[in-house]
């Protein structure tokens, strides 16, 4: 299983990146934290347990941009990602390595904002942390194949969130109506299938995007 | 259908949006609840049909290009995402224009529908700006045809995320389709969908012949420099 070899060495990569950098997780942390004073702020009155949801999954979102954004930097700055193309795997192990290792920060940005959430606005319920989860799968999947597309354009950090965002729409709403909906489980079995038809898309066209 | 002159089809996209327009306004009969206004419809409908049309075909040629790297694919693939995003740009404004004579106001988010071509028409949008700011080349072809796949898987999940959102955002008021679908009025629709399918493809084959034309311009004054 030589192909899990290779993710894990990859993914150990840019988790071992990170924690020598310390740039991008406590960024997106500070992040959550501004974005939600914004929240408070911006919304008039009392939000609703409703209007509080939307608020958490727009976070999470932007959250997760920012972290994306940042996710090819590392490549594109010291020219790596042409040793990499070059690398005798798999060229959807790359696109799987970057997608853990954003899964992994954004998962911990989460891990502090969901409390934080708790904190500032209403408690919540075990079917919206089974949607954070099977959200994250989606956004870092999909986001990490849109960030290595993105990073070989001109626009680059502009372009991320133009592309990001329309295919984000239904984890919104598969996120969003497990939170508030009284039967969740359609919106969680959404979500799985979101994740599942993506992953599959990504997979085995990851190849094209970063060969010639 | 390939190589159908480009006159024969001007001419009988004309002939059919002609008729076309005189079934919908002088044959079709008046719908029962929604009365004038409903007319509408048959070219709202019509030219969404081809706006998908065109954005199956521009993934189908997408498909072409990684797949059997035909070479005359990627630009196909680009002018059909063209022609279907002016067409969507019609969508959205046909069904604007009904929202505010149905409810009075130029956009209601309650017709899944619209939203699902508005956040076509977006994903679409950065189709362009992906395109456009890559370099011509095969990475730029690549990285086209990769999107625009993802765009037609997009399009059911869209599609099916906007009808379970419509639990906790708003409720459906009113059908797109009438009650009654036979007679005239499926006369009507189907010369309308015909002449808005036949005008797609005779914009997407004039556009096309520009481009290519472009491009062997631009490879003569290469080859001369």
């Amino acid at each position: 299983m030589s192909y899990f070899r290779d993710v894990g060495a990859l993914a150990r990569k840019d988790l071992l990146l990170e924690l020598r950098a310390r740039d991008t997780l406590p960024a997106m942390l500070l992040f959550v934290a501004a974005v939600f004073v914004i929240f408070h702020f911006a919304l008039p009155g009392t939000p609703s347990r409703l209007e509080t949801t939307g608020f958490l999954w727009v976070a999470i979102l932007f959250t997760a941009l920012l972290g994306l954004g940042r996710a090819f930097v590392p490549e594109r700055e010291q020219r790596t990602f042409d040793g990499l193309v070059l690398a005798p795997c798999d060229r959807s192990a790359i696109w799987l390595a970057k997608s853990l290792a954003t899964l992994a920060f954004l998962a911990a940005a989460e891990v502090v904002a969901l409390p934080l959430y708790v904190l500032f606005f209403h408690p919540i319920r075990g079917a919206m942390v089974a949607a954070v989860l099977l959200a994250d799968l989606g956004i870092c999947g999909v986001g990490t194949f849109l960030g290595a597309m993105a990073v070989v354009t001109r626009a680059r950090d502009l372009l991320l969130p133009l592309l990001f965002l329309p295919l984000a729409m239904p984890i919104v709403v598969g996120a969003v109506g497990a939170s508030v909906s009284a039967s969740p489980g359609r919106y969680l079995g959404f979500l799985a299938l979101y994740d599942l038809l993506f992953a599959v898309v990504c997979w085995a066209s990851f190849e094209y995007v970063v060969a010639e | 259908m390939r190589r159908i002159p480009l006159p024969a089809l001007a001419v009988s996209s004309l002939v059919l949006v002609a008729t076309a327009l005189v079934f919908v306004f002088y044959v079709a009969p008046n719908d029962q609840t929604l009365g004038f206004s409903q007319r509408i419809f048959y070219f709202h409908v019509s030219i969404a049909f081809a706006a998908y049309a065109c954005f199956v075909g521009g993934a189908w040629k997408a498909l072409r290009h990684l797949w059997k790297r035909d070479p005359r694919a990627d630009l196909e693939s680009y002018v059909c995402i063209h022609q279907g995003l002016i067409f969507g740009a019609m969508v959205l404004l046909t069904g604007s224009i009904w929202a505010k004579i149905s409810w009075g106001r130029w956009w209601v988010w309650s017709e899944d529908e619209l939203v699902l071509f508005l956040v076509l028409y977006l994903f679409y949008c950065a189709y362009f700006m992906l395109r456009f700011s890559v370099d011509p080349g095969p990475q730029r072809a690549n990285l086209s045809a990769v999107y625009a796949l993802f765009g037609v898987v997009l399009i059911p999940v869209s599609f099916a995320a906007i009808r379970l959102a419509r639990e906790f955002l708003h409720p459906r008021v009113f059908t797109l389709h009438g009650p009654n679908f036979g007679g005239w009025i499926l006369v009507t629709y189907c010369i309308s969908q015909a002449a808005m399918l036949v005008l797609a493809y005779t914009l997407y084959r004039l556009e096309l012949g520009g481009k290519r034309l472009d491009a062997r311009l631009r490879d003569l004054r290469e080859v001369l420099a």
